[in-house]
C-alpha cells in the first residue's frame, strides 16, 4: 500500500488578512501553515503507516516555498514529497487544480492498493472542491468528513462524519479521503525527522513533465484556463463568536472576572 | 541572528510543542505543588526531546549544541521548568556518560534516558562544597568488587523522581582537592540510598530538588564511570556543556518577559495613553530586546564554536551562561517593573519568570566561578 496526502500551504488567517487590489490575496505579506485539515490527514496516513508500514509521500501543488512544508511533513514521518509547481499553473482554481493533481498522481502511480488522502478544504479558499475533484478525475471512489479510519484487507473501513451523527462506510482500494482537523491531534517533528528530511529529495513536476498527461488538458489550467475566477476578496468585519459560560454563579462571576482581568480590562 | 532552514524548522517544532502542550492550567499546578508533571516528561521523550543531543546509536536524536540551545530557549520562553525537564538528560544526566562510560553502560544507562524512559541526575554538589566542589567528603570505599558510598549531597535537581544518579565520591583519601574523586552510577533504589524532604524554592517549582543520602551504599565496581580518581575533570567538562543549555534557558525566559511587557505596555493607559507611549517605558522596552539579541548571538555563536570544536569553546560556554544568565535577571526586573503592581501578582506571567530566572546566575557554576573560568583563560 502506498499513501498519497494532498497538501497545501496557505496563509495564515488566523493572523491579519491582507487582500490585493485585484481581490486576490497578498500572501507574500502572510505567514504561512500547512492547512489544518491537510495535517489532519498526513497524522491519519501517519498512523497507518505506524500499522501497515506502508509509504506516505506528500504531494503539494504550490511555488516554491511549499517545499519547506514538504519538508516538515517528511519529518513528521513522511517517507518522501512532491511539489508540483510551474509557472503554467499558477492562478489555477478547483477545477485546473484538482485536474493538474489528478494528473500529477496518474504520474506518480496509483496502485491497487493505494490511498489518497486530502483535507476536506482549505482555509483560504474553503471551497472543499479539490479533494472530491481528483476522485472523479481519476474515476475512485471517496469519502469525505473521515472521523475515523481502518484498514482491513484491500478495504477501508471509514467514520464518515454528518452533522447530527455518523455513517460507517466501507470503500475499496484505490480510493480517495478527506479529512477534517477534528480528526486527530497531529504529531510533532523530531529532531531526527528534521535533520533526515534535509537528507531526502523532494521531486518536483513542472508543467514539461506532466504536459503529456492524458487527464491535464492545457486549455483549462492556470489563471487564462480555469472556468471560474475570484471577483473580491474581502475580510469581514471581526464578529466575535462570543461564549457562554458554565456553572454556578458564583463560579461563572470568577470566570467571567479572570478573563476581563487577563485582558486588563478591570 | 539568522539561523538556516533546518534550525528555523527546530525552532518552530520546539516551539508549537510548547505552545501547544505547556498549558497555563499546567503551568499553574506546578508552581503551586511543585509535583512533578509524568504526563509531559513521558510525550518530551516520545518526541525525542529528552535526547536532542545524545548520539542515534544510544537513542538520541543525533542533534547538536544549537539543537539544544534552541529547544531550552522555546521551552523555557513558556515555562522555564519545563526546559528541564527535557535538559537534564542531554546535559547532566548524559554528560558524564558520554565523556567516560564504556558501551555496556551506554547502553544500560544512556539510551533509557535518551528515550525518556528513565530519569538520570547529577549528585556532584555538597553541604560543604558548592563552588569548591572539590572539597567533597563523600567516600567510595572499596570492598571487594563493590565500593561502599557514604555521604549526602544537597541541592540535587530531579533526585525525588529519578531512577539513577552520577555520584562523585572520594576514592582515595589521602588525596585532596580535585584528585581521587571517582564516579559512580547509583541506582536509586539500592538499599542506602534516600532522598531528602523536596526543598520549597524561589522558582522552578515542579522539579522537585532534595538532598541525596548515601548510607553503607554497595555499588559493583562496573558501575563505577572511568578511570579512578579522574572523576573531577568529568565533573568540570559536563557542567561546561550544561552551561550551553543555561544560557539558553535565559534567553528563553527573558524573550518570554519582553514579550508579555510588550503587550502589556500597548494596553495599559495611564496620563491618557499607553504606557508604551511614554519614553520611559519605551526605552526600557528597547534596552530590554537589545540585551537579548546581543545575548543570543553569543549564545549561538558559542554553540556553533563548541561542535566546531574552537579551542576558546569552553571559555565562551561560560560567557555565554554568565552574560545570558545576568541579563535574563535584569531583563526579568525590568518586565515586573513594566508591569507596576500587576508584576507582583502572581496572575501575571512575569512574576513568575522573575523567581524563576534567579537560579539561572547560580546553579551549574556561579556568575563568581563563570568568571573564575573566563579570568584563567584569559591570563594562561
Amino acid at each position: 500500500m502506498r499513501i498519497y496526502v494532498c497538501v497545501k500551504q496557505v496563509p495564515d488567517t488566523s493572523g491579519k488578512v491582507a487582500v490585493n487590489e485585484n481581490g486576490t490575496l497578498n500572501r507574500a505579506s502572510m505567514a504561512t501553515i500547512i492547512n489544518p485539515d491537510d495535517l489532519a490527514a498526513a497524522e491519519a496516513a501517519l498512523r497507518l503507516k505506524d500499522e501497515t508500514g506502508c509509504r506516505v509521500t506528500a504531494v503539494s501543488m504550490g511555488p516554491a516555498p511549499a517545499m519547506g512544508m514538504l519538508r516538515e511533513l517528511i519529518a513528521m514521518g513522511c517517507d518522501d514529497g512532491v511539489l508540483i509547481s510551474g509557472r503554467e499553473f499558477g492562478g489555477s482554481d478547483t477545477f485546473a487544480t484538482s485536474q493538474i493533481i489528478a494528473g500529477a498522481l496518474s504520474n506518480l502511480g496509483i496502485g491497487e492498493d493505494d490511498v489518497i488522502f486530502c483535507g476536506r478544504q482549505a482555509i483560504d479558499g474553503d471551497t472543499a472542491q479539490v479533494g472530491p475533484q481528483i476522485a472523479e478525475k481519476l474515476n475512485i471512489p471517496q469519502i469525505t468528513y473521515a472521523a475515523d479510519i481502518k484498514k482491513e484487507g484491500n478495504k477501508l473501513i471509514v467514520k464518515r462524519m454528518l452533522e447530527d451523527g455518523y455513517m460507517m462506510v466501507e470503500m475499496q482500494t484505490p480510493c480517495l479521503i478527506t479529512c477534517i482537523k477534528e480528526l486527530n491531534a497531529p504529531r510533532y517533528m523530531t529532531v531526527k525527522g528534521i535533520l533526515e528530511s534535509f537528507e531526502k529529495e523532494i521531486t518536483i513536476l513542472d508543467y514539461p513533465a506532466l504536459k503529456d498527461e492524458p487527464l491535464i488538458d492545457p486549455t483549462t489550467i492556470g489563471l487564462k484556463g480555469s472556468p471560474t475566477n475570484i471577483f473580491k476578496s474581502f475580510a469581514p468585519p471581526l464578529k466575535g463568536a462570543g461564549r457562554m459560560l458554565e456553572g454556578t454563579e458564583n463560579e461563572m462571576v470568577d470566570e467571567l472576572v479572570s478573563e476581563l482581568a487577563k485582558k486588563h480590562i478591570i | 541572528m539568522i539561523l538556516s532552514e533546518k534550525y528555523e524548522m527546530m525552532r518552530k517544532n520546539f516551539r508549537n510543542f510548547a505552545e501547544t502542550e505547556f498549558t497555563d492550567e499546567i503551568l499553574d499546578h506546578l508552581d503551586r505543588t511543585g509535583e512533578f508533571n509524568w504526563e509531559i516528561w513521558k510525550k518530551m521523550g516520545k518526541y525525542g526531546f529528552t535526547g536532542v543531543k545524545l548520539p542515534k546509536e544510544y537513542g538520541g536524536q543525533g542533534g547538536d549544541s544549537l539543537a539544544y540551545v534552541l529547544m531550552n530557549e522555546e521551552f523555557s520562553r513558556i515555562s522555564p521548568v519545563l526546559a528541564i525537564y527535557a535538559n537534564t538528560p542531554n546535559s547532566l544526566g548524559g554528560g558524564p556518560l558520554l565523556a567516560c562510560g564504556n558501551k555496556e553502560q551506554l547502553e544500560k544507562y544512556l539510551t533509557p534516558a535518551a528515550k525518556g524512559e528513565k530519569q538520570i541526575v547529577f549528585g556532584l554538589t555538597e553541604p560543604g562544597a558548592g563552588s569548591d566542589a572539590a572539597s567533597m567528603v563523600t567516600r567510595a570505599d572499596q570492598d571487594g568488587d563493590y565500593y561502599i558510598l557514604n555521604g549526602r549531597k544537597c541541592f540535587i535537581s530531579g533526585a525525588p523522581v529519578a531512577d539513577y544518579a552520577i555520584v562523585f565520591a572520594r576514592t582515595d583519601p589521602k588525596q585532596r582537592g580535585a584528585r581521587g574523586i571517582s564516579i559512580f552510577i547509583v541506582d536509586m533504589k539500592l538499599p542506602g540510598v534516600s532522598c531528602g524532604k523536596p526543598e520549597e524554592k524561589m522558582g522552578i517549582a515542579g522539579y522537585p530538588t532534595s538532598d541525596l543520602v548515601l548510607e553503607d551504599v554497595r555499588v559493583h565496581k562496573s558501575d563505577m564511570l572511568g578511570t579512578p580518581g579522574a572523576g573531577y575533570k568529568t565533573a568540570m567538562t559536563t557542567l561546561d556543556g550544561g552551561r550551553l543549555g543555561v544560557a539558553g534557558q535565559s534567553l528563553g525566559i527573558a524573550q518570554g518577559c519582553l514579550e508579555e511587557s510588550i503587550s502589556y505596555a500597548k494596553e495599559r493607559k495611564q496620563f491618557g495613553k499607553p504606557i508604551a507611549m511614554h519614553q520611559a517605558i519605551s526605552f526600557m522596552l528597547a534596552d530590554m530586546a537589545t540585551e537579548i539579541e546581543a545575548a543570543r548571538c553569543l549564545v549561538y555563536n558559542t554553540a556553533m564554536a563548541k561542535d566546531r570544536g574552537d579551542k576558546d569553546a569552553s571559555m565562551m560556554c561560560s560567557m555565554a551562561k554568565y552574560f545570558a544568565s545576568e541579563m535574563a535577571n535584569r531583563v526579568a526586573a525590568k518586565a515586573v517593573q513594566i508591569h507596576g503592581g500587576y508584576g507582583y501578582i502572581k496572575d501575571y506571567k512575569v512574576e513568575r519568570f522573575y523567581r524563576d530566572a534567579r537560579i539561572k546566575t547560580i546553579y551549574e557554576g556561579t556568575s563568581q566561578v563563570q568568571q573564575i573560568v573566563i579570568s584563567r583563560s584569559l591570563l594562561k
